[in-house]
């Protein structure tokens, strides 16, 4: 009876080489170690963010004098609305340390390297969409945070030399944060970006079954076939993964549901104390940050306090600002190493990457803080550091011994 | 580098982001000139008492609200219903003693001042208090209720040492008597933290310090415990406000936590199993 079925739709759809090629036979490298986990619960936390925020939308009201009593409407009067939006706020948050860790683990094992360097762009680009998606939905709430986020980064389109103030007045709609800017905010957070996002997702998760999944020692697992000519190293993922990822699953949502249900505030990093008061135009906080996952971009955008070549430090900030979101693109033509994996490479590679990390962390808590002028030198040398990771990566890589890569995956 | 050496590195990542954020956290809302009863921190907010379990003080709190707070301040997300239900006040006995006016029990707690009119009595509009607990933090909100002193060059005659020039009269003053601001010998310290004395006779010295709160005995009509004790009721009143289904939300949280431990606990013997057949 189900083989009959399967035939049926086999003869109109590929359904049995579909659930073949991605799931049951589809080789996944033994040696996959805990990094490798972000991935599938980044893949859980956007059907989450999907879920949750189109029950949002159900009770949300776009208008600037409507937004605001409208969530209090939701996590008051909705019944179990608080669920749903500490859900979608947690989300947030989480996609973001995910995607981090997800990248860390790729530029650490050298994931981006041929033949995935298409694979790694199309990752890229699920980042910068997560940070558009991020920006526009914290605005919708329309809370002082929310109106005052919107005004700051808004405003670095102004700076654009010639076009900047025409432009901030297109992009907004107005000449000021208006609800016509909310409105635009909110159709692209819910409409735009979600559909552009899932399509990339698809896409980077066809091209990874293409190329494959890359392990820990960056070797090459298709190098080593049995009879049946399926990888030496490798395992289907379904079972064997899947039941690994839902064990991963139940313990990622352990510590989601423990800050949704009991820290739904996370301590002002999930929602902002400041949020808790209507957007007011005529009324600037005292100190102004942007969610915690863009800190250390903020930080650079402070950063830069001087004017150069007739170019305002304004404008300066935010080309450093998107410099340092754009640059990951171009990691698959920096490394000139012949190794993958860090495991191997020579000791500047190590060194940088361990530099990578300690300037981006560095960078994220200059960003929540107040700016001093101490600060702003530490934020300065951060910078040069986050950046000499990547521009001097063609130098480095290539003039270091690296270790000998085995032929085949180690395990232990 | 061994397996459990990355899971380590692994965590000590996250632990060291975590920590750099508290240290961003601990910046959180400081409480202006208030100087603590033995003088020794200055901005410092006192600890309030948040209990959303204890419906008698929330009761408490908002009788006083309502008696005292909401000619001036809404809390127009909320509605009356909700709040006698969550606390517990018989329906017709809140209607009866809390909602003033033609207001209905599903309507939201309005005020009925003007907002034009508000601004130029006050200098701004009284702010809506239903998320104050959030914004400002239940610390904060108790003590400011209780750090507002006698300040003749102000034009409402009381200023506040939390929130310096507030444009808000001391509602509470008949509760409170007259609160002053004053002037007391405190024990002077040394550089190494301990108490000065003096070298011939070992008495310990004292030093002046200002900006104490006292109120004139005897002025008001509660104790100064008691109108402590009236103002954390109020302040808890205000926390529950800010999240009205904190306990609501905890009790599932605690069963949805309950479940994932049991979930996970069975997908674990699952991976266990099918873990056997690779090795």
């Amino acid at each position: 009876m189900v083989t009959k079925l399967m035939n049926w739709f086999d003869d109109r759809l590929p359904l049995t080489a579909t659930i073949e090629r991605h799931l049951t036979k589809y080789p996944a490298p033994i040696n996959m170690n805990i990094w490798y986990l972000a991935g599938v619960l980044l893949v859980v936390v956007l059907v989450i963010q999907l879920a949750s925020g189109i029950w949002l939308l159900m009770n949300y009201e776009p208008t600037a004098e409507g937004a605001f009593a409208s969530i209090q409407y939701i996590m008051r009067d909705v019944k179990y609305g608080y669920i749903i939006r500490y859900m979608h706020t947690t989300g947030a948050s989480a996609f973001f340390a995910l995607i981090f860790l997800h990248m860390f683990r790729g530029m650490m094992y050298g994931s981006y390297q041929k033949p995935r360097e298409l694979l790694w762009v199309l990752g890229w680009i699920t980042y910068f969409l997560l940070c558009a998606l991020g920006f526009t939905g914290y605005v919708l709430p329309w809370g002082q945070m929310s109106f005052w986020a919107a005004q700051v980064i808004m405003s670095l389109f102004g700076s654009i030399p010639y076009i900047g103030e025409d432009l901030l007045t297109w992009i907004r709609g107005d000449y000021l944060i208006s609800g016509i800017t909310l409105n635009r905010l909110f159709a692209f957070h819910v409409v735009l970006l979600p559909l552009a996002l899932i399509a990339v997702v698809f896409v980077h998760i066809l091209a990874l079954h293409e190329v494959g999944s890359n392990n820990p020692d960056g070797v090459d697992v298709k190098k080593f076939k049995d009879a049946d000519g399926v990888p030496l190293d490798t395992k289907p993922f379904f079972p064997y993964d899947v039941m690994h990822d839902l064990y991963a699953i139940g313990v990622f949502l352990i510590f989601f549901v423990a800050i949704m249900f009991f820290y739904p505030d996370g301590g002002g990093y999930v929602i902002e104390y400041v949020n808790y008061e209507a957007a007011d135009n005529l009324k600037t906080p005292e100190h102004i940050v942007p969610s915690w996952y863009y800190t250390p971009y903020y930080a650079m955008l402070r950063a830069v306090t001087f004017p150069l070549f007739g170019l305002t430090a304004k404008f300066l900030g935010f080309v450093v600002m998107a410099a340092g979101i754009a640059i990951f693109v171009a990691l698959p033509w920096l490394d000139r190493s012949p190794v993958k994996s860090i495991k191997y490479k020579g000791i500047y590679s190590k060194f940088f990457l361990a530099l990578f990390v300690v300037s981006f962390l560095v960078l994220g808590y200059l960003g929540a803080v107040p700016s001093t002028p101490a600060r702003t030198i530490a934020a300065q040398i951060f910078t040069v550091c986050y950046f000499a990771y990547f521009l001097l990566m063609p130098i480095y890589s290539k003039y270091e011994t690296c270790k000998p890569v085995p032929d085949r995956v180690q395990l232990g | 580098m061994s397996k459990n050496l990355r899971i380590l590195t692994f965590f000590v990542i996250i632990a060291a982001s975590l920590g750099s954020l508290k240290v961003y956290a601990a910046a959180g809302a400081a409480c202006g000139s208030f100087l603590s009863e033995d003088g020794l921190t200055k901005g410092e907010c006192k600890e309030a008492y948040i209990n959303a379990k204890d419906k008698a003080s929330l009761q408490r709190g908002a009788q006083v609200y309502m008696n005292y707070c909401l000619g001036c301040h809404s809390l127009k997300y909320a509605r009356y219903k909700k709040v006698s239900e969550d606390l517990e006040i018989p329906l017709s006995m809140f209607q009866e003693n809390l909602i003033f006016g033609d207001q209905k029990m599903g309507d939201l707690i309005q005020v009925g001042m003007d907002p034009k009119e508000a601004k130029e009595w006050f200098g701004n509009a009284p702010p809506d208090l239903t998320l104050e607990a959030g914004l400002r933090g239940p610390d904060w909100i108790y003590t400011y209720l209780t750090s507002f002193y006698i300040d003749e060059s102000r034009p409402l005659g009381v200023n506040n040492k939390v929130y310096e020039n507030v444009g808000m009269p001391h509602v509470l003053i008949d509760m409170q008597g007259t609160p002053r601001s004053v002037c007391k010998q405190i024990p002077a310290f040394a550089d190494n933290g301990g108490i000065k004395q003096d070298p011939l006779t070992g008495e310990q010295l004292t030093e002046e310090k200002c900006g104490f709160l006292q109120v004139d005995n005897g002025t008001g009509e509660m104790s100064p415990e008691q109108f402590d004790k009236t103002m954390q009721d109020l302040t808890n009143f205000l926390a529950y406000m800010t999240d009205p289904l904190k306990v609501e939300r905890e009790t599932i949280g605690t069963y949805v936590l309950l479940y994932l431990f049991i979930f996970t606990m069975l997908s674990y013997l699952l991976y266990r199993e099918f873990k056997k057949d690779l090795h």
